[in-house]
C-alpha cells in the first residue's frame, strides 16, 4: 500500500519538479554548512533557555503549592505569571519582547535579539514547566509529607528529600516532552533576525527559489527531537523506581 | 514505674469543619507504659495520635511531653516530632528510598547523626526486626509485614520518648499480622513508652498496661485490660466488645 503510493508519486509527471524544488542534492550540499552553522546557535539557545526554565518553573511551582499565609502575594503573582505567559501565543511574546523592549530605548536593558528571544521563550516555557512540576508535587500522597514530618524533618526538608524526588521522577516524561517543544520553538527567534538554522535556510531559499535548505533545517531538528522522543519513551515505560 | 508522665493529654478537642472528632480527651501515659486505644472506626483514635504528634492542630486543651506544653504555639513542632515516633496504618514508607535509607533519613537529616553511624544503627535495627538482607530493597519489593517492620524501625530509630502506633496491622493480610505484633512486643519488652491504637483485642490485652475505650470522641472507659475486657462498666463498651466477639 505504502509502496504503491510511493511508486505512484515517484512516477508521476510532476515528480522531477518536486524533487528539484525540495530535494535537490546540489542545493542541499551547498546550503547545509550554513544551515548547520545556524543550527548550533539554536542548540546553544535551547540549552541555556531550558536550564533557566527548569529552575524558574520549579520556583513558580513551589510558590504556587506553598501554604504559608505570608506567601499569599507571591502565590498570586505566580498564578498570574502562569495564566499570562501560558495564555499568550509564544510568537506574540517573541515579537513583544524582541521588538518591544528595544523600542523603550531604556538604558541597561538587553538589546541583543538572541537574549530577548531567549527571555520570551523562557517566559512562555517556565509557565508550562511550572504546571508540570505542580502536577507532580500534587500527585505525591499527603501521607508522604506526614511521614517525613513524623521522622523529624522540617517542611523544607520534607519537600527536598521526600516530596520533590518523587514528584520530579513522575513528571520526567512530560518535562522531556516540553524539552522537545522548546527545541523546535527556538526557531521563532528567527523573526528577530539572529542567523539561526531556519533563518539561514529561508535566506538561501529566497535567493535560490529552492526549498531544499528548509528540508535540511527540518532534518537537523529531527536529529535532535527524535532521540529525545526515544528517551521520553524509555522513561515513560519504566517503573517508577527505574528512573534515578 | 516513674511518677512523671511522659505524655499527658488534657481536655483536647478537635473538629474538622462541623464534625467534632475529639470532644475533650484526657489521657496520661507514664514512662514504660503501653496504653491501648480501642474503639470503632471513626471514634477518634487516629486523630488523637496525629494531634499528639502535632500533625493536626488541636482546637482546645493541652498536650504535655515530659511536662512541656508541646501544643503551645510558641513551641517548634519539628523539635517535638523529633522526640516522638509515629507508625502509620498504611506504612507510609518513602517509595523512592531503600529500606535502610528509609530508616536513616530522619537520623541524618533531623538528628544530625553522621551517615556511617546512622547506617550502622539502621542495619542493626532492621536485623533486630528480622529484616537482615533486605536493607537495599525498595518498599515495593517487600511484603506488607516487612514494610510495616521497616516503618517501626524508622519510627524507633530517632530514640523517641514515646512511640505512637496507629492501627499498624489493619492494612495487613492476616498471616502477616503476627510478625508485626512481635516487633511491637519486642519494643514493649525493652520498656518503650507507647500509645497503641488497635483493633487487635487479644494483643491489647497482652501488651497494654492500660486500655482506653474511645466512643464518639470521648474516652468513656479506661482501666487495666482485664477490667475493661472482662468486666466493662459502660453499655457502649459492652456493645463494642460483644460486636467484636461476634465476628
Amino acid at each position: 500500500m505504502l509502496g504503491g503510493l510511493a511508486a505512484w508519486v515517484l512516477t508521476s509527471p510532476g515528480w522531477p519538479v518536486v524533487r528539484e524544488t525540495f530535494f535537490s542534492w546540489t542545493v542541499f550540499k551547498d546550503s547545509f554548512p550554513e544551515v548547520l552553522d545556524g543550527f548550533w546557535l539554536d542548540v546553544k539557545l535551547f540549552i541555556v533557555v531550558e536550564a533557566v526554565v527548569l529552575v524558574v518553573g520549579l520556583v513558580i511551582a513551589l510558590v504556587r503549592t506553598s501554604r504559608a499565609p505570608a506567601l499569599f502575594p507571591l502565590r498570586m503573582l505566580a498564578t498570574v505569571w502562569v495564566d499570562l505567559f501560558r495564555g499568550f501565543p509564544t510568537i506574540i511574546l517573541v515579537v513583544l519582547v524582541g521588538f518591544g523592549v528595544p523600542a523603550l530605548r531604556l538604558e541597561g536593558l538587553p538589546t541583543d535579539p538572541l537574549v530577548l528571544g531567549g527571555i520570551a521563550l523562557g517566559l512562555s516555557y517556565s509557565a508550562y514547566v511550572a504546571e508540570v512540576y505542580r502536577a507532580g508535587i500534587a500527585s505525591v500522597h499527603r501521607g508522604q509529607r506526614d511521614a517525613a514530618l513524623a521522622v523529624g524533618l522540617s517542611d523544607r526538608q520534607a519537600l527536598r528529600h521526600v516530596i520533590l524526588p518523587q514528584a520530579v521522577r513522575r513528571v520526567a516524561p512530560p518535562l522531556l516532552n516540553d524539552f522537545v517543544a522548546l527545541q523546535k520553538d527556538v526557531a521563532l527567534v528567527s523573526i528577530l533576525g539572529p542567523l539561526e538554522a531556519f533563518r539561514n535556510a529561508q535566506i538561501i531559499q529566497g535567493e535560490t527559489f529552492n526549498f531544499t535548505p528548509l528540508i535540511a533545517a527540518a532534518l537537523l531538528y529531527l536529529a535532535v527531537t527524535v532521540p529525545l522522543a526515544r528517551v521520553v519513551d524509555r522513561i515513560g515505560g519504566g517503573p517508577e523506581g527505574a528512573v534515578r | 514505674m516513674s511518677a512523671a508522665p511522659v505524655l499527658e493529654v488534657r481536655g483536647v478537642t478537635k473538629a474538622f469543619g462541623e464534625r467534632e472528632v475529639l470532644r475533650g480527651i484526657d489521657l496520661t501515659v507514664s514512662e514504660h507504659e503501653a496504653v491501648a486505644l480501642i474503639g470503632a472506626s471513626g471514634s477518634g483514635k487516629s486523630t488523637l495520635l496525629r494531634c499528639i504528634d502535632l500533625l493536626e492542630e488541636i482546637d482546645d486543651g493541652d498536650v504535655f511531653l515530659d511536662g512541656e506544653t508541646i501544643t503551645d504555639p510558641a513551641v517548634d513542632p519539628v523539635a517535638v516530632r523529633r522526640r516522638l515516633g509515629l507508625v502509620f496504618q498504611a506504612y507510609n514508607l518513602f517509595p523512592h528510598l531503600t529500606a535502610l535509607q528509609n530508616v536513616v533519613l530522619g537520623e541524618t537529616r533531623a538528628h544530625g547523626i553522621p551517615r556511617a553511624e546512622a547506617e550502622q544503627r539502621g542495619r542493626a535495627l532492621l536485623a533486630r526486626f528480622g529484616l537482615a538482607g533486605r536493607e537495599d530493597d525498595r518498599p515495593d519489593e517487600l511484603s506488607g509485614g516487612q514494610q510495616q517492620r521497616v516503618a517501626i524501625a524508622r519510627a524507633f530509630s530517632g530514640r523517641p520518648r514515646a512511640l505512637l502506633l496507629d492501627e499498624v496491622t489493619s492494612a495487613l493480610d492476616p498471616e502477616l499480622v503476627g510478625e508485626v505484633l512481635a516487633a511491637v512486643r519486642d519494643l514493649k519488652g525493652e520498656g518503650m513508652t507507647m500509645v497503641i491504637a488497635t483493633h487487635e483485642m487479644s494483643f491489647a490485652r497482652e501488651v497494654a498496661d492500660e486500655v482506653a475505650f474511645l466512643h464518639e470522641g470521648r474516652i468513656i472507659e479506661q482501666g487495666p485490660p482485664e477490667r475493661v475486657f472482662d468486666a466493662p462498666q459502660q453499655a457502649e463498651t459492652q456493645r463494642f466488645l460483644r460486636r467484636l466477639a461476634g465476628h
